[in-house]
């Protein structure tokens, strides 16, 4: 009742607040709950999120959410719109659903709350700042020194005799969108480089992302080579990866995976891009690994979108999902990116990986073939590290992509490409569910906070603009929380392997919707939290610590010859059934 | 204890069993290793036996690296005669069906087995005599009809000593003891009884020896229509509500017989609807189920799909994995099947009534539906001895007929139906979806499914309990005269050791509160069910009416005027249906409680281990379930080796009522496909789909975009 007459919302406890976190208005409203019904209630906007409560129901029927999730908001009805709760606003969301608030016919309530809710959750359209830059939380652990690009190159054994670090783009001077500090082969030097950057698109040189302990085969990336509709050749260019294929010291030649079909490459031609010819590259060999473009993408998801929200698709399921291609195309990237670790595993050949302009379909691959070679990045830290170098720094458009804080939510810059590596990511680990260190609640709350705008972490396009906005001076890093309680993303079950190359299986028979993330919403799907297995692990390893701290004191009891008088402690095997009924 | 007889040469022989003859035998066969299209392989000595095909490697050297879970009758090599299910002989890179007589012999024998191993056998390099007598040899002994008293189970039992071991906890339900103690534990005996009336089959061979009917039922009425038209009790919920099936009256019939029948049913009925029973709810199984064509034509296109030649097969079907599935219909068949349960589960816990299962015979998807219902609501049926019990109770002694099923005798095609399999993969849904909940694992399910075809077990070969009986004690066979000593499916010893067995126990069982260690002793479990979560109460004050209008429609259509689908019998379920779905799930799970499978589409899943295990190129090597399930297994054992410890310390004597613990050799990287990977591969070679590419037809114009339009062209310096 106190809701009710609701106008000291700030008194009541119950609803959460983060530091920097200011109200801005609240409404009673009827939130058409597409799984419950029209659900009563009180809604809530600060500067940060949007948050109902219901007023009737029991249990309390709670809404939590981040603006930044908000995609798109619409006027329903009209003010002579009849029939029940017609009237209202429509919320389209980026996380795989939609909400939708009926409100009452009168005065300008509509107008306000819809205003208000335009403002905050586009902010870069109304030259606000992102809540990242207002946000006052404080974490025990500083996210922003998770990723030192030196110290990971020196993790990797670089620089070394063949591979040298460059600050030739210091000031990005010589590639806006990628990081200041790369590394090249030792026998290129920063003109060579300039010269290369000329023939590149956007002037995405190859450049080294990770090298194999042992085959001393790297992984390097770049965007395509400007060949054009006339064919044309760049010597630099082509000396270039040369040094590439000959810096590990084996004969064979080099890989170039070309992450797109081979007509859209043929068909870039006409733009002024392409791929690289036999001709002008005989000791390269070129393979395309047929993995589509961004808008293939966006539309795919939004068929999955359409066949689990609201309501999972109920007569034929699987030709359903088939039809997204959501799946497929899930296969593709990971059976490319097997590809390329294969090739520098087994092959002992140096592999190339480029799309159109590098941030896309490229960043999926040579993270996604990186974390099936090398265990460290396998690890919470050494994932926030993965995601920072390969992502973050290597300028994938963040902004453009996500459309942070922009109300054009039919940008077709928009594309879930991260979300897809994330998924990558997750098929990976269900099918070796030993083999991360971190969670399925740890990729889950990745993929929210790329939408929810609190960190600073996944803003802006690329290094040089989150420089000058003073990122990690003005915001707080998505690591900070998520070190600051490790033990929340935590896989019980992980197993530390050192260079064990962990291959997925990219068949359908083993790629599965991830219906804790995309169909997270529906409470019928719901899975059981927690996971039985994982409790009963926990379970055990608490049993297994009693039994060793108990054993010891026994060891001692008895070793200062009192004799078995601790009547106290109960026979070990009844403790062992009581933890059995435990569940 | 089995004795197999060790080969007394060194030279390959095959290992007999007692009772096992060899046919026919081929040298310098070579076997085709499964894998890469590669044609490495193996040669060795094919032979044929009135219990098996066994391909015996010329080069048995490999012993030392024996797989850690090993059947002791079949071995990996293995096919026993009722397993297979289709030969192919290669004519010039042809297939062709083998059946009967063959005119001309193929250069390659492929043989398809039930538990879909595939075997691809080259015979160029035999002896064409040799060749002609193994291929005609297996196809007539695997192919061709034959005589009940030809299976190997008899043989065996005469040849093979005196080997039952007592008895395990099993109830089998042969004896009318049996049925009153289960009318005791679930609490039925107030309003129903165990009868004798069948003694000597006099009322019907197709019903078992002893059963139990409501109290009010009488024998003259049981025996008036041989035993149809009769409910038979099958299950008493916490709540008095019972679980009844019966079997239908035949549809054609002169309308006088018709009229008695419809009056008898009637009488039935009057002395039913009084107290103290509940309320009734009817459910035509034959029409609100698919039919077990439907099923069967279902199971043959699904199992197709993981009889998998080689890996150009593998990806080929990949691409378009999802829509073959769903045409299988398979899955959607155990959906339906898991909703009828639910269904039943509902009317039975919910609204306090009784529920009549109906189908022809009563002895097929009557007994899916009872199993799965009990499997949900009681969970005794969901610890190792209570579903063998349960499966005793409803299938085996309640006349599922195996051997037509199975048509593990080849008379008839159009009788065989995966009935019992198709409860297997709907008990699977459950075990993975609530894994604390059962006592057993998968991989118990999956050597029960392979255990079909295993004729050693009295279990799954026979139609009915007076098959059973007529056959055991029937004349004697040359020298040995008295009844068979058959064994039981049950004693898991004759197939398993010790530390294979292990494997069938869940480590993650939520075992039940022992109430007391005094009790635990007694010499068969006397399981008190647990209430189901408290719900609602029954809403049956607003149904009052209802039962007259139900037995109308019911007569109506057991006499074979069918007016149209039974209530609850259409697609979409009652409101009331989904309510209890809904309202059980959004409360937590309760592991010894109600338990009610997730049926939305994302949730049926395939049995992987069952349909995978013999794909190599579905095998992840070091991951799986299997990968946790080992760390458990590991956890435990160190547990346990701690509580020995600190029982020795306390100078007490070691507590032998814990669980045996499977030990894992090298469990980290152990393949997906364990315990049944025998053809691990151990290069480390990634799997690569060989053809990934599908149109995306609807999307032409976008397909064609680039990323971002920049035209680079004008860059250049």
């Amino acid at each position: 009742q106190t809701l009710k007459d609701g106008t000291n919302w700030e008194q009541n406890e119950e609803i959460p607040r983060l530091p920097g976190e200011t109200r801005v208005t609240d409404k009673d409203v009827i939130y058409m709950c597409p799984f419950n019904g029209p659900v009563k209630g009180r809604v809530y906007i600060t500067n940060y999120r949007l948050y109902l409560r219901s007023v009737e129901n029991d249990p309390v029927v709670i809404l939590n959410v981040p603006l930044g999730v908000i995609s798109r908001i619409e006027k329903m009805g009209g003010a002579s719109s009849r029939g029940e709760n017609s009237y209202g606003l429509d919320i389209t969301c980026k996380d795989m659903r939609n909400l939708r608030f009926a409100l009452k016919q009168e005065g300008h309530s509509r107008r306000d709350i819809f205003e208000v809710l335009t403002k905050y959750a586009f902010p870069q359209s109304h030259n606000l700042l992102f809540f990242a830059f207002a946000n006052e939380e404080k974490f025990s652990e500083n996210g922003w020194m998770v990723y030192n690009p030196m110290s990971e190159y020196r993790r990797q054994g670089l620089p070394n005799e063949r591979w040298r670090v460059t600050f030739i783009n210091e000031h990005y001077g010589l590639c806006d969108t990628y990081p200041s500090l790369l590394v090249v082969p030792y026998n290129a030097t920063d003109d060579d480089l300039k010269k290369v950057a000329a023939f590149r698109s956007r002037n995405r040189i190859p450049v080294l992302s990770w090298i194999h302990p042992e085959t001393q085969a790297v992984i390097m990336r770049c965007s395509q080579p400007l060949v054009g509709m006339s064919g044309k050749r760049n010597k630099d260019d082509e000396r270039y990866l040369d040094i590439i294929r000959e810096a590990n010291g084996q004969i064979s030649k080099l890989t170039i995976c070309d992450a797109r079909p081979n007509v859209n490459a043929v068909a870039n031609k006409a733009t002024g891009g392409g791929y690289e010819g036999e001709d002008a590259y005989p000791n390269a060999e070129l393979f395309f690994l047929d993995i589509h473009n961004i808008h293939v993408m966006r539309e795919s998801l939004k068929k999955l979108k359409d066949i689990v929200y609201p309501h999972v698709e109920e007569s034929h399921w699987l030709s359903s999902l088939e039809s997204t291609h959501w799946l497929e195309h899930i296969k593709l990237v990971l059976t490319g990116a097997i590809q390329v670790a294969d090739k520098v595993s087994s092959g002992r050949s140096s592999v190339l990986v480029h799309c159109s302009d590098g941030w896309d379909r490229t960043a999926q691959l040579t993270s996604l073939a990186m974390l099936m070679l090398d265990s460290y990045y396998r690890t919470i830290e050494g994932f926030e590290v993965l995601v920072q170098k390969e992502w973050i720094s290597f300028g994938h458009k963040f902004a453009s992509r996500i459309g942070h804080g922009d109300k054009n939510h039919a940008d077709a810059d928009r594309s879930p490409i991260f979300l897809q590596f994330i998924d990558c990511v997750w098929q990976m680990s269900k099918q070796f569910p030993t083999a991360f260190e971190f969670n399925e609640q740890f990729l889950i709350t990745i993929l929210d906070h790329l939408y929810s705008c609190r960190f600073g972490t996944f803003l802006y396009n690329s290094e040089s603009l989150r420089e000058k906005e003073k990122v990690t001076e003005k915001t707080l890093s998505l690591w900070s929380l998520v070190n600051s309680e490790k033990s929340k993303y935590t896989n019980p079950f992980y197993t530390k392997e050192l260079n064990r190359a962990l291959y997925p299986v990219a068949s359908m028979r083993h790629l599965e919707l991830w219906v804790n993330y995309y169909i997270r919403w529906n409470p019928r799907i719901r899975q059981q939290q927690p996971n039985p297995v994982e409790q009963r692990y926990m379970e055990l390893l608490a049993l297994r610590d009693d039994y060793m701290r108990r054993l010891e004191e026994l060891q001692i009891t008895n070793n200062s010859k009192i004799s078995n008088s601790s009547a106290s402690s109960a026979s070990p095997s009844q403790m062992m059934s009581q933890v059995q009924t435990h569940f | 204890e089995i004795h197999i007889k060790e080969p007394i040469e060194k030279e390959v022989n095959p290992h007999l069993l007692p009772g096992e003859l060899l046919l026919c035998e081929a040298s310098t066969v070579y076997k085709y290793i499964q894998e890469d299209g590669s044609n490495r392989g193996t040669y060795g000595k094919l032979v044929c036996t009135n219990f098996k095909i066994a391909f015996l490697d010329d080069d048995s050297t490999s012993d030392d690296n024996e797989p850690q879970f090993k059947n002791k009758i079949v071995g990996e090599n293995d096919i026993t005669l009722q397993c297979v299910d289709q030969i192919y002989g290669v004519y010039d890179e042809k297939k062709k069906l083998l059946t009967g007589q063959l005119r001309k012999y193929p250069e390659k024998l492929i043989i398809y087995c039930k538990d879909l191993r595939v075997f691809h056998f080259c015979l160029r390099y035999t002896k064409e005599e040799e060749v002609k007598r193994i291929v005609s040899g297996i196809v007539h002994h695997s192919q061709t009809p034959k005589l009940l008293k030809r299976l190997f189970l008899f043989s065996y039992a005469s040849a093979a000593p005196n080997n039952t071991d007592g008895r395990n906890q099993t109830v089998m339900f042969d004896t009318l003891e049996d049925w009153r103690d289960e009318l005791e534990r679930t609490k039925g005996n107030v309003k129903y009884k165990a009868v004798t009336v069948n003694e000597g089959y006099r009322v019907s061979e197709k019903l078992p020896l002893y059963f139990v009917v409501p109290i009010c039922v009488s024998e003259e009425s049981i025996l008036k229509y041989d035993g149809r038209g009769i409910p038979i009790w099958c299950w008493s919920c916490h709540n008095g509500a019972a679980l009844l099936k019966m079997s239908a009256f035949p549809k054609e019939q002169d309308d006088i017989t018709s009229q008695t029948q419809k009056a008898f049913l009637d009488g039935i009925y009057k002395t039913i609807s009084k107290a103290p029973y509940e309320l009734l709810k009817t459910d035509d199984l034959s029409s609100s189920l698919p039919s077990l064509q439907d099923i069967q034509t279902a199971y043959t296109r699904f199992k197709q799909l993981f009889l998998i030649d080689n890996s150009t097969d593998f990806w080929t079907t990949d691409v378009k994995w999802f829509s073959l599935l769903e045409s299988t219909n398979w899955l959607e068949i155990i959906r339906r099947v898991l909703k009828k349960a639910i269904e039943v589960a509902e009317c039975l816990e919910r609204q306090h009534t009784n529920v009549l299962l109906i189908e022809e015979s009563a002895t097929d998807l009557c007994c899916v539906i009872s199993t799965l219902v009990q499997v949900m609501m009681d969970s005794y049926s969901r610890t190792k001895s209570g579903f063998q019990s349960l499966i005793q109770k409803e299938w085996v002694i309640g006349g599922h007929g195996f051997l037509d099923r199975c048509n593990h005798l080849h008379k008839s095609d159009k009788e065989e139906a995966p009935v019992f399999l198709l409860l297997l993969n709907c008990v699977w849904q459950l075990v993975q979806q609530y894994p604390p909940a059962f006592e057993f694992t998968e991989t118990y399910l999956t050597v029960l499914s392979d255990s079909l075809y295993v004729p050693i077990f009295s279990t799954f070969f026979f139609n009915s309990q007076h098959q059973k009986d007529t056959n055991t004690s029937g004349e004697s066979l040359k020298t040995q005269s008295g009844p068979f000593r058959f064994l039981t499916v049950w004693d898991w010893s004759v197939q398993f050791d010790p530390k294979a067995q292990a494997f069938l126990n869940n480590p993650l069982y939520a075992e039940k509160p022992k109430p007391d260690k005094s009790q635990r002793k007694t010499a068969r479990f006397k399981h008190q069910r647990q209430l189901s979560l408290p719900l609602t109460q029954a809403k049956s004050s607003t149904k009052r009416g209802f039962f007259r209008e139900e037995t109308d429609h019911f007569i109506k259509n057991i006499l074979g005027k069918r007016i149209g689908k039974f209530i609850n019998s259409s697609d979409e379920p009652p409101s009331s249906f989904r309510e209890f779905y809904d309202s059980w799930h959004s409360k937590p799970v309760d592991y010894h409680g109600l338990l009610l499978p997730r049926i939305d589409g994302p949730e049926i899943k395939v049995w992987a281990q069952r349909y995978l295990r013999w794909i190599p190129e579905a095998q992840l090597h070091g991951g799986g379930t299997i990968a946790t399930a080992a760390k458990i297994l590991d956890l435990m054992e160190e547990v346990r080796s701690l509580q020995v410890k600190m029982d020795e310390e306390h100078s007490q004597a070691v507590s032998g009522d814990v669980h045996s613990v499977p030990l894992l050799r090298n469990s980290a990287r152990l393949s997906s496909l364990f315990p049944f990977a025998l053809l691990q591969r151990q290069s480390i070679k990634p799997a690569l789909p060989t053809s990934t590419w599908k149109d995306l037809e609807d999307e032409d114009d976008l397909v064609k975009r680039d990323d971002e339009f920049v035209d680079l062209s004008g860059d250049m310096p």
